[in-house]
């Protein structure tokens, strides 16, 4: 009976701290941020409950059409980012020898620590105007005068692929790896082309990487804050921007905490789609990546 | 294979792709790093020869990075939130692990999900729903019962606690991979062999454990030192070095000071994502 209680009380005491931190710094958050943005504001300190704030956010095209433009870039760069990211992953996983495997795979971890402000600094040295693309082109007179690559979408969507590229490929290395040659091998022996085998072994089997790798690099983009403005300059219009901008700026908390929820709730039924259409869970895709 | 091992013209076509990824890779962090070393007041071309100047000179113009009281400012703010957040993270990302692993009751796959949940959460939004629950409390209770709690408004205590909500998910998984290897009959051995169960845990469970908890430590740190986005909100006067840099570069304009910190981090972080690998790797390979 004694051991039974001992028991009974570590598991409370494990408990503490998981419903401490996701109780408190998850779940009351964001009902309090909930709560905060049904709040209109109809005269100073005065407050009147209602959905004044998300109609706002309806009547004002500027809003939601920097909603709909952070969602379909975002869209575009996890498209990207696994397009040109999948071959990679394959490499390391499948092709290269194994010594060059772990130096490959290293060289992808390393720069997956440097903050993104670093990297976004250094996007801006080689792409302005006075920058290294621009100078060595004029160097070399294929440019006749100096050209600005930066403040465009190009330079924007650039940024942001190669900010979190890695994310997706890193899953997508561990998934592969995993994978039996043999399984490959069969699909050849059974006649398959590279393209069948490709299509029907290959990419079912690195579902549960692919799936991970899009939900992590979707959310990141469309929650990125510093790629698009410093890369995008002041029209990057990314909807980030337009959070910092009632809370910080206009102290328009209750507009912003809207905003915020609108960014949760846009982010959260894509993530959600993209699991229902591939049939992955949370649990299997980005837990174990 | 997919690919014969005959070195084909489309083999080789392949190489050169990973080979321009690469480069495409490198190419900022070079850019970002090496105009340090340029003796020149704008981080751009043309080269004007190599100078350590922006690292260890004392005067302006030329302010190297470790005179620069601001930067220095920032890079220790840095240091003690991203040491707090790892302290906490790895603390908390342990039990969870045991909680998770060991521990049998109601509802854990949907508490599992919960864990795991803050990590698609964009950093903006746990930033603000942190900031607008602490200064309600913090409003609430000056209003009602006069007391003013300094630690809810931004600064340094909110920037841990908005780095820590989603960290703790990193470590928790980390750890939790690594306690699902665990062999229970060593556990059991040393029982029989009438070991209490807190010796069984710090002699044989947590040495176990213990590559893990200093890879998820690392990791942790490093992730603390690199966040801006749930940072941004929650700062206040005491502001850690991307903050800083920002503040910086949208203020003043880039400056190779700059580079000479960019240097820095990519050296810095890169040594600290090497040892978390090293440290794992060792231990997994029993």
């Amino acid at each position: 009976m004694q051991q039974k209680d001992i028991k009974r009380l570590t598991l409370y005491l494990l408990f503490a701290p998981f419903v401490l931190w996701i109780f408190l710094l998850i779940l009351l958050p964001h009902i309090g941020m909930v709560i905060l943005s049904l709040r209109e504001k109809i005269a100073p300190r005065v407050y009147e409950f209602g959905l004044g704030n998300y109609i706002d956010f309806i009547n004002e095209p500027i809003y939601w059409n920097t909603l709909l433009r952070t969602g379909s870039m975002s869209l575009l760069v996890t498209a990207l980012a696994l397009i040109i990211g999948f071959p990679i992953a394959y490499y390391i996983a499948k092709i290269a020898g194994n010594r060059s495997r772990g130096g490959l795979f290293l060289l992808c971890l390393i720069p997956l620590w440097v903050s993104d402000l670093i990297r976004a600094f250094g996007w801006i040295l080689l792409l302005r105007e006075t920058g290294v693309i621009s100078t060595f082109l004029l160097s070399y007179g294929i440019i006749e005068t100096p050209i600005e690559f930066l403040y465009n979408d190009a330079a924007v969507v650039v940024g942001l692929v190669y900010t979190v590229i890695l994310f997706m490929i890193v899953p997508l290395v561990s998934t592969l790896d995993g994978m039996d040659n043999s399984m490959i091998e069969a699909g050849y022996n059974l006649g398959g082309n590279s393209f069948t085998v490709m299509r029907r072994i290959i990419i079912p089997y690195a579902m549960p990487g692919i799936v991970s790798g899009c939900i992590v690099v979707f959310m990141l983009t469309a929650g990125s804050y510093l790629t698009p403005i410093l890369l995008g300059g002041k029209n990057s219009s990314w909807f980030t921007e337009q959070i910092y901008d009632q809370f910080i700026t206009r102290f328009n908390w209750e507009s912003g905490a809207a905003f915020g929820f609108l960014l949760l709730a846009f982010t959260s039924i894509v993530i959600w789609l993209g699991l229902k259409l591939s049939g992955q869970t949370l649990a299997n895709t980005v837990a174990k990546s | 294979m997919l690919i014969s091992r005959k070195p084909s013209p489309f083999l080789w076509a392949y190489r050169a792709y990973v080979l321009a990824f690469f480069i495409f890779l490198a190419a900022p962090l070079v850019a970002a790093g090496t105009f340090a070393f340029n003796d020149s007041l704008f981080p751009a071309l043309p080269w004007q020869g190599f100078t350590l100047d922006w690292f260890f000179n004392d005067t302006e113009p030329k302010l190297g990075m470790f005179h620069d009281r601001r930067l220095l400012r920032g890079l220790y703010y840095s240091f003690v939130i991203a040491g707090f957040v790892a302290a906490l993270s790895v603390f908390v990302g342990t039990t969870n692990a045991f909680l998770f692993v060991r521990g049998d009751f109601p509802a854990k796959n949907a508490l599992y999900i919960l864990m795991i949940v803050p990590l698609v959460i964009p950093g903006v939004i746990l930033g603000i729903s942190i900031l607008v629950l602490a200064s309600d409390t913090a409003n609430y209770l000056e209003r009602t019962i006069d007391l003013e709690l300094e630690f809810l408004r931004p600064g340094i205590f909110l920037v841990v606690l908005g780095q820590f909500s989603f960290v703790t998910t990193i470590t928790s998984l980390v750890i939790t991979a690594r306690l699902k290897k665990f062999d229970a009959s060593m556990e059991e051995a040393a029982l029989n062999l009438g070991a209490t169960r807190a010796r069984v845990l710090r002699t044989i469970t947590l040495p176990f454990l213990r590559p893990a908890m200093i890879a998820a430590g690392i990791v942790a740190f490093l992730v603390s030192f690199e966040n801006f986005n749930t940072t941004l909100f929650l700062v206040g006067s005491e502001a850690p070095l991307t903050i800083t840099m920002y503040d910086r570069m949208a203020k003043v304009g880039s400056t190779p000071v700059l580079n000479a910190v960019s240097f820095f981090l990519i050296i810095g972080s890169g040594a600290l994502a090497l040892i978390s690998i090293l440290v794992q790797r060792d231990k997994t390979d029993r």
